[in-house]
């Protein structure tokens, strides 16, 4: 699967007026800042990129594009089509309206990661099999491709796709770690320990809203953090209780529903490992209602949002009468 | 000039401590951020802190005063605090001159007297820069990054500070700690300075066009369609107004207490969709609309209010911080003059 031919793909479609839109990255300043766009010309096309710093998540864009008059086509990595699942299970997007083309991903770079390694004044950033070569106005620096990839690709869930109108897919090896055993870690310390780490984390946010923003779970109309009426908006936390509500209401909100795509780690300014919350929840719910993927399919119902007669009672959990 | 030795420096903030409340960039949690500097804190000099330094002078969340409902009284207490000296180490120049900026906001009539409180109450000590990155575009709003404007300015060469005293408040604060410091000639400092200055005009963003972005073409810009595009993927999170040290927007809101109303500001962003909300409703309804009114304040309104001058000081990071890649760099090379590529 090359990256012309993806191109080819998007102006055939674009040409022969099946779509009007293609949503896909679009080439920036730099190698890395690559923004997504959507390219309604063959024109517009030149600057599509496909490539390793591809990061970004299209799938809740479609909330708006969906809308628009006359179909979109949307390129989807495999755990894009997760969160697109899961948008479609919620009724946010009109999937009449949507052709979804299946693409390869073999994980993706994470300039903070580059940038941490001391490499600066970047002018170019080259893949080569498992090494990034970046040049720099310094000098040339060589890095393992697995020292910088995000986390979320790190922790990769799946290299299939779960939804799709046509597949370009290949198919590429998942060679990726456990994505509980950052989980496992957190679970062993003792709570002070824990509290520690998470004061430690979230004492750096600076509500700025990227993470829920970008989280293709998130999806209200209004966010109740917004709503003046809801009596709880906020723009800012004003101290420690409201650093951390504002993300342990969040990663409630999103509990049964958050596919672990990782963009909200991926985008924080701070680097809050923000899916270690959404990955505790995760476990849980496998170990208390059984193995569960969010987004895996459009129809099936949540763990949280159905009922069984032996569902889990908190007695279960914390001892004392049913 | 003085100097002392980096092996040494822990000393030197031991001593400041002492006196004053001192922040510096803190390395915590893998970030850089300026902190309260206490004995055993990693202080790094070499990365942009991800808050910038206006935290300082405008933190985020401020009390202002309550009112206290008693029957048919209310009792109005000044909940300000009360600031004591305190020392900024590690500024970089773009930021230095963000307080320049801030100034012509709240230093203007009607002063505020709360963020004066804080410029009072602050030295500044700078630090020259001598490796800038790709996404430094300083030198296009007319900073020059070996000279930072502060109380005193800081260089470090060699595993050296040196240290020079610009203002009466950085004469001070030098002859506090003059029992750790040496004299020193500026040849080092100046060849670094040339350095830097070569090294400038290697980066990519360092010289942008910027000669459309006058009050005489503020409608034409405003106007302009590449808005649309420019913003269409934008997600309206204020990441990029959070981590300006410029944007100078704020909310004022009320905590309801017990017994009345707990007063306060905070920042807001113009990317938020209640952004200037008024009884009428909401003057920009579109993201577009938002995203816009970010860019035409930093490069038109403001300066046409401010004898030229931009409120931006182009420290890029709206550029490295967007979780989008959108910024100001790719807004000027579209919409700032015929020079940009
Ligand atoms: S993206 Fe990071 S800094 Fe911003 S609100 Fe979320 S956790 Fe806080
Ligand atoms: S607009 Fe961007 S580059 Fe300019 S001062 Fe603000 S954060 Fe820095
Ligand atoms: S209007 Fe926007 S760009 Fe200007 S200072 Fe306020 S938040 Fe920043
Ligand atoms: S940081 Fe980027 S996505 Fe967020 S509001 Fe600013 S321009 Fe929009």
């Amino acid at each position: 699967m090359q990256v012309s031919d993806i191109k080819k793909k998007a102006s055939e479609m674009l040409l022969s007026g099946e779509v009007k839109r293609v949503i896909g990255w679009k080439k920036g300043e730099f190698d890395y800042d690559l923004t997504p766009a959507t390219f309604e010309s063959v024109e517009e096309l030149e600057d599509f990129v496909y490539d390793g710093f591809c990061g970004a998540n299209l799938s809740k864009y479609l909330i708006k594009e969906s809308k628009k008059e006359g179909k979109t086509l949307v390129f989807m990595k495999p755990c894009d089509t997760y969160s697109f699942n899961q948008l479609l299970k919620e009724h946010r997007i009109v999937r009449d309206n949507v052709y979804v083309v299946a693409i390869d991903c073999e994980g993706k770079l994470d300039i903070d990661k580059i940038k941490s390694k001391g490499i600066k004044g970047i002018l170019s950033v080259k893949e080569d099999g498992d090494e990034v070569i970046i040049d720099t106005i310094y000098g040339e620096s060589k890095v393992v491709k697995g020292e910088v990839m995000l986390e979320k690709c790190l922790t990769c869930k799946s290299k299939e796709h779960v939804a799709y109108d046509e597949s370009m897919a290949q198919g590429v090896e998942n060679v990726s770690l456990d994505r509980f055993s950052e989980v496992a870690k957190l679970e062993a310390m003792t709570a002070d320990e824990r509290y520690e780490f998470w004061r430690g984390e979230l004492s750096k946010c600076i509500r700025c809203n990227a993470c829920r923003n970008v989280c293709p779970a998130c999806s209200c109309v209004k966010c109740v953090f917004d709503n003046d009426a809801s009596g709880v908006s906020a723009k800012s936390n004003a101290n420690e209780f409201e650093e951390s509500m504002f993300h342990i209401i969040r990663a409630f909100h999103v509990a049964g529903r958050c596919t672990d795509c990782g963009e909200c780690s991926r985008v924080c300014p701070q680097h809050i490992p923000l899916h270690l919350i959404n990955r505790k929840f995760i476990k849980d719910i496998n170990t208390l209602y059984g193995e569960y993927q969010a987004g895996a399919d459009v129809d099936s119902r949540g763990p949280l949002t159905n009922y069984t007669t032996d569902d889990l009672d908190p007695s279960d959990i914390f001892g004392g009468n049913k | 000039m003085k100097k002392i030795s980096l092996s040494n420096i822990s000393k030197l903030y031991e001593v400041i401590s002492r006196e004053y409340d001192l922040y510096a960039p803190i390395k915590k949690a893998g970030k850089v951020n300026f902190a309260k500097w206490t004995d055993g804190e990693e202080v790094v000099f070499n990365a942009q802190t991800v808050r910038s330094p206006k935290d300082m002078f405008f933190p985020q969340t401020m009390d202002l005063y309550s009112l206290k409902m008693q029957g048919k009284t209310v009792e109005v207490i000044d909940d300000r605090s009360e600031t004591a000296p305190f020392v900024v180490f590690g500024v970089k120049p773009c930021d230095c001159k963000s307080f320049e900026v801030l100034d012509r906001v709240f230093l203007a009539e009607p002063v505020d007297t709360y963020y004066q409180n804080r410029r009072e109450a602050g030295i500044i000590v700078g630090l020259g820069c001598s490796a800038p990155s790709e996404s430094c575009m300083c030198a296009s709003f007319g900073v020059d990054n070996t000279e930072p404007v502060a109380d005193v300015k800081s260089y470090i060469v060699d595993g050296e500070m040196y240290l020079d005293a610009i203002t009466d408040k950085g004469e001070k604060l030098l002859s506090l700690i003059a029992g750790l410091l040496v004299d020193a000639d500026s040849t080092k400092v100046d060849e670094q300075k040339a350095k830097t200055k070569e090294i400038n005009k290697k980066l990519p963003l360092q010289n942008l066009d910027m000669t459309r972005f006058t009050a005489d073409n503020l409608n034409e810009i405003f106007n302009e369609e590449e808005w649309e595009g420019l913003s269409e993927a934008c997600l309206a999170c204020g990441t990029c107004t959070y981590v300006c040290p410029t944007c100078q927007c704020y909310d004022i809101r009320d905590f309801k207490t017990n017994d009345g109303v707990k007063r306060f500001r905070c920042w807001d962003s113009c990317m938020y969709s209640d952004f200037t909300k008024m009884s009428a409703g909401q003057p920009r309804n579109t993201q577009m609309q938002r995203f816009r009114q970010r860019f035409m304040h930093k490069l038109v309104y403001f300066p046409a209010n401010n004898d030229g001058m931009y409120s931006c000081v182009g420290c890029g990071r709206c550029a490295t911080k967007c979780p989008i890649s959108m910024n100001i760099a790719k807004v000027i090379k579209k919409l700032g003059g015929k020079h940009n590529d």
